[in-house]
């Protein structure tokens, strides 16, 4: 059973939908309980920092999702709510990735938010397909063969909308350039996250979400 | 490595089902906008929009089931206009699955819709629809030059360019450019730019005013109305900052597939996206 982090947040629905299209057995709630029995979680949401932190905070979630032992995957606000802080609002979020999220400056001729599709972007590390199982059918074997730092890119095209940004760190497993560099996937321990929507991102989003359910603990 | 320019086939809908007569190879039913919508998605479109023409006042009984339905199937994003007029039916819509609302003469209407919207459902959600035409007794270069002005002669040509509402029937006093402006200060996420003088004509889009708009504006511009050729699309995306071009008839009568607009986007040097389905 895969658990939906159910919270003042949009595009909830859109994941479940994805996960029905999978035919993955999934569940919407916001019971500690059942978060805590799932076998992993999906933390969503399209929305803004602050009020969803408050919302978390008041229920007491954002205990429970710091302390979930299964993979979970934050998606897009979900994936910013995990790091340390966020610009937006002025938020003190989860702290489960050592990152802060900021809003992209202002640029000429850049259209913010940065809404649409972009690449998965670089690979920071070289990806070994038993560890990095997030990346299975994803890149060809040809990428996973090359060692070294930021030789490969990941350009597969996935769908995103966001004006605020994850900083890379030594969590980011890929790295996506617009404006600046920013984290479009993170992962450290049981937990990931993504800045895009693979709920939205057509088959690529669908392998990349296959990947996850396929993860073991 | 860049965002791509997206490419999005429109589709109308008048009581649940797909009105232009829709010439897709294998599709069982080409009114239904179910079959219709996993069939663009599958060739590679990169958004949708579905324009609700239903005369009817009362859409919620047809209209937000439909959207719940594609929703299901869909695994790209995709927008739902025509005749949302207040937050609670956008918000149902939203809710049932669209990932944005258009609104065009509600808009026109009451302007503070735009940001009410934006407040409630957020800016990425909400698509401002203008309908554009140059309306031929103001604006040319004659008068300019009587009137002392800080614009350009582009800026002042263009500014005959009026909205129109009531699905292009009305004329109203708004002239084009300062309403995009202005729809953008209100909070709205993206702005549907259709040219009327282009639309239906499959002679190219309407360029210097797509252009002027883009580049004064920070949000997306699609652009709508012209094209007809995957040229039309390549000057589109060259010669302007519009994020994406809109079309329905040459895609659903197979004049210009998706897969091979794209391909011979790609072959010019525009940045679309290619599914790559190598190894999934």
């Amino acid at each position: 059973m895969i658990a939906i982090v159910k919270y003042n947040a949009g595009n909830i629905g859109s994941v479940t939908n994805a996960l029905n299209r999978l035919g993955i057995e999934n569940k919407v709630t916001d019971d500690p309980e059942e978060l805590k029995a799932a076998d992993k979680v999906i933390f969503p949401g399209v929305g803004e920092a602050g009020t969803a932190m408050n919302y978390l905070r008041e229920r007491g979630l954002d205990q429970v999702i710091k302390e979930l032992k299964q993979p979970v995957l934050g998606i897009c606000l979900g994936m910013q709510l995990m790091c340390s802080h966020s610009e937006e609002g002025d938020t003190e979020c989860l702290g489960i990735f050592d990152t802060t999220v900021k809003k992209f400056p202002a640029t000429a001729g850049m259209k913010v938010p940065h809404m649409g599709w972009n690449e998965i972007g670089r690979v920071k590390t070289a990806i070994s397909p038993d560890k990095d199982v997030i990346f299975k059918n994803i890149c060809t074997l040809d990428d996973i063969n090359k060692s070294s730092f930021d030789d490969i890119r990941l350009e597969n095209d996935v769908y995103y909308v966001h004006s605020f940004y994850a900083v890379p760190n030594q969590d980011a497993s890929a790295i996506c350039d617009y404006i600046v560099p920013f984290a479009s996937i993170l992962n450290k321990d049981n937990f990931y996250a993504m800045q895009f929507h693979p709920e939205k991102s057509a088959r690529v989003g669908e392998q990349l979400l296959k990947n996850f359910i396929a993860i073991t603990a | 490595m860049s965002l791509k320019k997206r490419i999005i086939p429109c589709l109308d809908i008048k009581d649940g089902r797909t009105v232009k007569g829709i010439n897709f190879v294998g599709l069982r039913d080409a009114g239904d906008p179910v079959e219709l919508a996993k069939q663009y998605a599958a060739q590679g479109a990169d958004e949708l929009c579905f324009l609700d023409i239903t005369a009817t006042i009362e859409k919620r009984d047809t209209l937000v089931p439909l959207v719940r339905e594609i929703a299901a199937v869909l695994n790209i994003p995709f927008t739902v206009g025509g005749g949302i007029n207040d937050v609670a039916l956008a918000k149902e819509i939203i809710k049932a699955g669209a990932d944005k609302i258009a609104i065009n003469s509600a808009a026109v209407k009451r302007p503070e819709l735009i940001s009410e919207l934006a407040a409630e459902l957020g800016s990425q959600c909400v698509v401002v629809a203008v309908d554009t035409k140059h309306s031929h007794e103001s604006g040319n270069l004659a008068d300019s030059k009587n009137k002392p002005d800080e614009s350009t002669p582009t800026d002042f040509r263009l500014r005959g360019n009026k909205v129109y509402v009531a699905g292009g029937r009305v004329e109203t006093e708004l002239e084009t450019i300062s309403w995009c402006q202005e729809i953008e200060r209100l909070g709205a996420g993206e702005i549907l730019l259709t040219s009327m003088d282009h639309d239906g004509t499959k002679n190219g889009f309407a360029l210097e005013l797509t252009d002027t708009i883009s580049r004064k504006l920070n949000i997306p511009i699609i652009a709508s109305g012209g094209g007809g050729t995957s040229a039309h699309f390549e000057e589109l995306f060259k010669d302007t900052e519009a994020s994406a071009g809109l079309a329905a008839s040459i895609f659903h009568f197979g004049e210009l597939p998706v897969p091979e607009l794209k391909k011979q986007l790609a072959a010019t040097g525009v940045a679309v996206r290619i599914p790559v389905n190598a190894g999934i």
